[in-house]
């Protein structure tokens, strides 16, 4: 009532107006381009943004979108087809890869130390945590800083009379799963009391938080804890950062050199899933090492879509490499990241003409 | 564009003539124009509609939330509110840790934030401070409740925290053997988010308290003066038993908003899912876990879980509003009782 029909008409007018000018170039832009969604974990995001964001420079066609809802969100989405292509720390169990209907191939993009923080103030060098120490922390039988069992391993360093209090994810996690996965292979207790998982039961009343930021920010503000993140999380907060004892007996830190040894002898499956048991327990290079998979469909509802996939996963497993030492990740080995490339080459296909 | 402008002109003159009515119009008033009756009653209609609506939206959510926790309330009834299971590989759920940590932290919040609130209700409603003081002391107050919890949860965690640590231990020193201060502090904790939920409720609890304090007649306090009661006299036994159902009131709708507060407390509960008498010790609540968990839920029951345990939190504050509406009748029923005697 209050508006004049003028008033009302001419706002309609313009606002229509500046609607075609704002949007009429994305309208036809999107007409144009391929656009491919994708979502899942958040450890490799920083990495798969820097991927998309380079690759829609050289291919002006294709956009491609990610979001980052963690690897089970990840794996929901690709069984309700709701996404182009998806991302896991976990890749997929093979009951849960049975239940993607259009089928689903296996890329393995990068790698990753989980490294093992802690706050003690007071502490200045770096802990030294074997098999035996760490995972029995993490499973409850340690309780107390100054245990004998980690004064042993660290002669000099004057550990305060202190109870340990384990931060841990408050969400569903690849990291948590990456984690407990490698100290189940160093330690059967360890293994039946907590498990390798994305959220187990942890013992010793632990606290915890979301995201990787949320335990970093945790230990980081909460004296005589220790908790576990994505290694590029720890230098970032300048996170106390414990050596670990690897299979040769040697204790060593959460570094890409060492990551990247302790992946140099993963056996790819001819799926390119990994034996988990076998990446938990390396023989060589930093214990505690991950990987992380994108994942896509084998049919596409059309060519054009098949065809960016194909262009996606080629960019990310030979040009993206390069940029995954910055991102402090670890490649993956040419040898395997050829035959992915092979793989998705001659499996991926558009709907009708498929060949399950 | 001349053309359409004058066109356009003269409907909206006669808009304009609906509320400027010329001067005989405005003289009239046994009859009612049928364009204005249709309006009154539209309006009247639309008014009914929204006010029906929240309704219907309230109704509406605690459906779907009721859905949604059916695959968990079928497994495991009641059993659930005392289970102090929560496993979600094993997909093994119970609910005690959390109502045990959001009941105590909003009892730690209402045990603070009451007298608090009171004192300055007290302090700015009374005249022993200037005005020029008292009423800039309210608005602050009253500020604290538009800061967004997220900001009230960073400042928790980096000035909050450290504050207390020395506060903590201390009470951890001196007394460990009483069960409530039974364990070694670190930092994050039941008693630290009892403190900040304290802060965040304080407002609701200082303003409410203030304009019921305000409210109670003047004659009253010149009586109670004149008897010869003393300031504090005055105060303690007649305005604060005067004010104390419209107190109780403000009480329960802080206590309401300690329940369901969520960013704030995650960032310094410790999100801990045990139960531990202590207040040192870190604890859970349910906004807190629905907040960390919901995101990444996966399967039907851990849904059913989340959504039931929501479903508890949205019985606790409608029995704690009930419990609010009792109490006030009680007490109105008791002081009519001492009146007919």
């Amino acid at each position: 009532m209050v508006f004049s029909s003028t008033t009302l008409r001419r706002t309609v007018a313009t606002s229509v107006v500046t609607v075609t000018l704002a949007f009429g170039p994305l309208l036809s832009a999107i007409a144009q381009t391929i656009s491919l969604s994708g979502a899942g974990a958040t450890f490799p995001e920083p990495l798969y943004q820097r991927y998309f964001a380079e690759f829609q420079k050289k291919n002006p066609g294709i956009q491609v979108n990610y979001q980052g809802i963690g690897s089970g969100g990840g794996i929901k989405q690709m069984t309700a087809g709701t996404v182009d292509f998806a991302a896991s720390d976990t890749a997929m169990t093979d009951k849960e890869a049975a239940e993607v209907e259009r089928g689903v191939v296996f890329v393995p993009t990068a790698g990753g130390p989980v490294a093992a923080v802690y706050n003690l103030p007071g502490v200045s060098q770096s802990l030294k945590l074997s098999q035996e120490v760490l995972p029995a922390i993490f499973a409850g039988q340690i309780t107390r800083w100054n245990d004998p069992k980690i004064a042993a391993d660290n002669p000099g360093v004057n550990l305060p009379d202190r109870p340990i209090r384990l931060a841990v994810r408050a969400d569903s996690s690849g990291t948590t799963f990456i984690f407990t996965n490698a100290l189940s292979a160093m330690d059967p207790y360890f293994k039946g009391r907590v498990g390798a998982d994305k959220a187990p039961r942890w013992p010793g009343r632990p606290l915890s938080a979301k995201g990787n930021p949320g335990v970093a920010q945790t230990v980081k503000r909460t004296p005589f804890t220790i908790g576990y993140v994505e290694a590029s999380f720890a230098n970032e907060n300048q996170l106390q950062t414990a050596l670990v004892e690897n299979e040769k007996g040697a204790y060593v830190a959460p570094t890409i050199e060492n990551a990247n040894r302790a992946l140099e002898n993963v056996e790819f499956d001819p799926d390119f899933r990994v034996d988990f048991e076998k990446l938990g327990a390396p023989a060589d290079g930093y214990p505690i090492t991950g990987l992380t998979w994108m994942m896509v469909y084998k049919q596409y509802p059309d060519a054009a879509k098949a065809d960016a996939v194909k262009k996606l996963v080629q960019y990310s497993l030979t040009e993206g490499q390069a940029l995954n030492d910055d991102l402090t990740y670890t490649e993956i080995p040419d040898e395997v990241a050829q035959q992915v490339i092979q793989a998705v080459n001659s499996t991926v296909t558009t709907g009708g003409s498929a060949s399950r | 564009m001349k053309e359409p402008l004058e066109t356009a002109r003269s409907p909206s003159r006669a808009g304009i003539s609906l509320f400027h009515p010329s001067p005989e119009a405005e003289l009239n008033i046994t009859t009612t124009s049928r364009w204005d009756l249709w309006l009154e009653q539209g309006f009247t209609w639309l008014l009914c509609g929204f006010a029906l609506s929240t309704v219907v939206l309230l109704f509406w959510i605690s459906w779907v939330i009721y859905q949604q926790a059916r695959p968990a309330i079928q497994e495991y009834g009641l059993g659930f509110l005392w289970s102090q299971d929560w496993d979600v590989a094993g997909l093994a759920f119970g609910a005690l840790p959390y109502i045990y940590g959001t009941l105590v932290s909003s009892a730690i919040a209402l045990l603070i934030a009451v007298p608090v609130g009171l004192a300055v209700a007290i302090v700015t409603s009374e005249n022993f401070l200037p005005l020029a003081v008292r009423s800039p002391l309210g608005f602050l107050v009253e500020l604290i409740a538009a800061i967004p919890s997220v900001i009230i949860g960073l400042w928790g965690l980096f000035v909050l925290i450290p504050v207390l640590r020395p506060v903590q231990q201390v009470l951890y020193d001196y007394f460990k053997w009483t069960p409530l201060f039974s364990t070694e502090p670190f930092g994050p904790g039941l008693l630290t988010a009892g403190v900040i939920l304290a802060i965040m409720i304080l407002p609701t609890m200082a303003a409410i308290s203030r304009e019921v304090l305000l409210a109670v007649p003047q004659e009253l306090r010149s009586a109670s003066m004149s008897l010869g009661a003393t300031r504090w006299e005055t105060i303690f036994s007649l305005l604060l038993p005067a004010g104390v159902s419209g107190i109780l009131g403000a009480a329960m709708l802080a206590l309401g908003r300690a329940l369901g507060e969520t960013m704030a407390v995650t960032m310094v509960i410790g999100n801990s899912p045990y139960i531990s008498a202590s207040l040192l010790d870190a604890g859970y609540t349910i906004p807190a876990l629905l907040a960390n968990e919901f995101p990444e839920a996966l399967e039907g029951l851990h849904i059913g879980a989340l959504m039931y345990l929501a479903l508890i939190l949205f019985a606790i504050t409608l029995l704690v509003n009930i419990a609010a509406v009792l109490l006030v009748w009680l007490i109105g029923l008791q002081r009519g009782m001492v009146l007919n005697r």
